[in-house]
């Protein structure tokens, strides 16, 4: 669906985008993650051929940005950082207006299933203006799917809404997933990538990492298993370390916190370790480190 | 076709909805329509046959043999109105397209329109036709009345035919349609590389300039506005036409224009 190499963009002296090498799959939802001024809204833009790549080269949809703009802009659907709807317009006929655009065969029946899709149905006279940013929004989305795109770029979709906008964008996507469309999907919202996301990019002017969720927490922090004792002691921790598997292991007031590469595999050895040596194990579990942990340690590192 | 077509009736439904932009655009109409038809009223029944050898000579030029003073000058005077008429369609527009792409930068609407498969000779023309026709139909409308009232006003035919000769068809017909045309797609290259539409349409307002020289010189006898000096001039304005719509969308460079707009 996308495939980048080596793309890089220049803005006078400003390095942008630094040699970018990206392939993300049909159906897949990819996050690109990364904090302000870092690019990604440029990559978008070269994505969705708005602006051109100074060196490099990108297919998108089996179409070269570059070359096949046309059919990029055509076959791909976007959701921009503001909506820009047409404020004194109506719903229906922003809609409308696009649908004619995109070349949408009945137009009509294709503005009238998203509106009502998207709960909008009985606001479609009302002026876009009148709209809250959530409904707005979802305008906004209904607008980047009126074509029926296979892949989706979602620039910030749930940026500036409240909790319960934002859930209800975040099902639409969920959606859309189900679909099997493709969404390459640019948010600051960790939780939301580590929820919604396959596979995540870090990006800062450049690609740092791409990896899905859990195999991000698992390269940068490990797997960690905390064992809960009735009383830990140096003794217990000591026989834990002689296991040949056991990276790391630390005493925190009665909790032995363990990284493990298989925990799955090696947990059991762990607990019969402890039990025999005479500790009393209440309860494991995974110590999950947030994508946040994830992201500011790339971030910081880069 | 179909995006033009779009772009079009999207422009007018967005301007339209603002009553100040309508009054602009039909109040010139109105004043110029009504200040030739005025001096005829207030001219009817002048006679100044007998001081015809006192009006200067750029002024009987405009007018047959066979007519009087008073009413030579009456054609002079009505003729100067001609200029207006082929202002109008300059001016009119200005309004609408100095703020066509500006205006959708304010309104962060130009991304997701630019990300459209439209083309940018798509989207000017949607946006050039959307300003000039209001202008060209306001100007027709308000010469459409001005040749009735004055067939209503003068009761001589050979006063009649000079003042609504053929200048004020191609002027009207063909002269304004043009202009209205240069004056949008300058106005369009402007909105396209400023940030704030006030700026826009100050600097777009200089498309009145040319027609202001031209005016003044009728009016000091440097120029006479007859049949071949408008045809030259159409012909020029269609030639300035061309030009402007190949470097409008030259320049409309989407890159920059998303790009350095924050």
């Amino acid at each position: 669906m996308i495939h980048t190499e080596a793309l890089t963009k220049k803005f006078a002296a400003t390095l942008a985008v630094s040699q970018l090498n990206l392939h993300v799959n049909e159906g897949e939802v990819f996050g690109f993650l990364g904090p302000n001024g870092a690019g990604k809204t440029t990559t978008v833009r070269m994505l969705t051929s708005l602006i051109a790549p100074t060196e490099g080269q990108a297919v998108v949809n089996g179409f070269t940005v570059g070359k096949q703009d046309t059919e990029i802009r055509r076959t791909v659907g976007i959701l921009t950082e503001t909506p820009g709807m047409y404020d004194n317009l109506s719903a229906e006929y922003n809609l409308m207006i696009y649908a004619q655009l995109y070349e949408v065969k009945d137009p009509k029946a294709q503005v009238e299933k998203y509106l009502r899709m998207l709960g909008l149905w009985d606001r479609r006279f009302d002026e876009a203006g009148s709209f809250s940013k959530g409904m707005k929004q979802k305008l906004a989305i209904a607008r980047a799917l009126l074509h029926e795109p296979r892949l989706l770029f979602l620039d910030e979709p749930t940026a500036g809404l409240d909790p319960e906008a934002s859930k209800l964008v975040r099902d639409f996507i969920e959606e859309l997933r189900k679909e099997g469309r493709t969404i390459f999907l640019c948010t600051h919202n960790l939780d939301e990538a580590d929820r919604l996301c396959d596979r995540i990019g870090v990006f800062k002017s450049r690609l740092l990492v791409v990896d899905t969720p859990a195999k991000l927490r698992t390269q940068l922090f490990g797997r960690k298993v905390v064992f809960h004792l009735r009383a830990a002691a140096e003794a217990l921790a000591e026989a834990v370390r002689a296991l040949p598997f056991a990276r790391e292991v630390k005493i925190i007031d009665n909790k032995l916190l363990v990284t493990l590469d298989q925990p799955e595999e090696q947990n059991p050895q762990v607990i019969r370790c402890l039990v025999n040596a005479g500790a009393d194990v209440q309860f494991v579990g995974e110590l999950r480190h947030s994508l946040e942990d994830v992201y500011l340690q790339l971030v910081k590192n880069a | 076709m179909n995006k033009i077509n779009t772009i079009l009736r999207k422009e007018w439904a967005e301007v339209f909805k603002n009553r100040m932009v309508l009054f602009t655009v039909a109040f010139m109409p109105l004043l110029f329509t009504a200040l030739p038809l005025i001096i005829l009223y207030s001219m009817r029944g002048t006679s100044l046959a007998d001081a015809s050898n006192e009006i200067p000579q750029q002024i009987t030029g405009f007018c047959p043999n066979n007519l009087s003073g008073g009413e030579c000058m009456q054609v002079y005077l009505v003729s100067n109105f001609m200029l207006m008429f082929m202002m109008m369609p300059l001016v009119i527009p200005v309004t609408i397209a100095a703020y066509s792409i500006v205006g959708e930068k304010t309104t962060r609407s130009l991304e997701p329109l630019l990300a459209t498969p439209i083309t940018t000779f798509e989207l000017l023309a949607g946006k050039s036709l959307a300003a000039a026709i209001p202008g060209i139909v306001a100007t027709l409308i308000g010469f459409v009345i001005f040749a009735i009232g004055a067939a209503i006003m003068v009761s001589n035919p050979l006063l009649l035919a000079a003042l609504l000769d053929a200048r004020w068809l191609i002027a009207v017909g063909v002269a304004g349609p043009l202009m209205a045309f240069a004056s949008t797609l300058l106005c369009l290259m402007v909105s396209a590389r400023v940030n704030d539409p006030r700026v826009a349409e100050q600097i777009s307002m200089v498309v009145i300039v040319p027609l202001l020289g031209l005016f003044f010189g009728q009016l000091s006898g440097f120029i006479v506005l007859n049949r071949q000096v408008i045809l030259i001039l159409s012909a020029g304005l269609a030639a300035a036409d061309a030009a402007l719509a190949y470097f409008a969308v030259r320049i409309f460079q989407r890159e920059v224009i998303l790009t350095r707009w924050k």
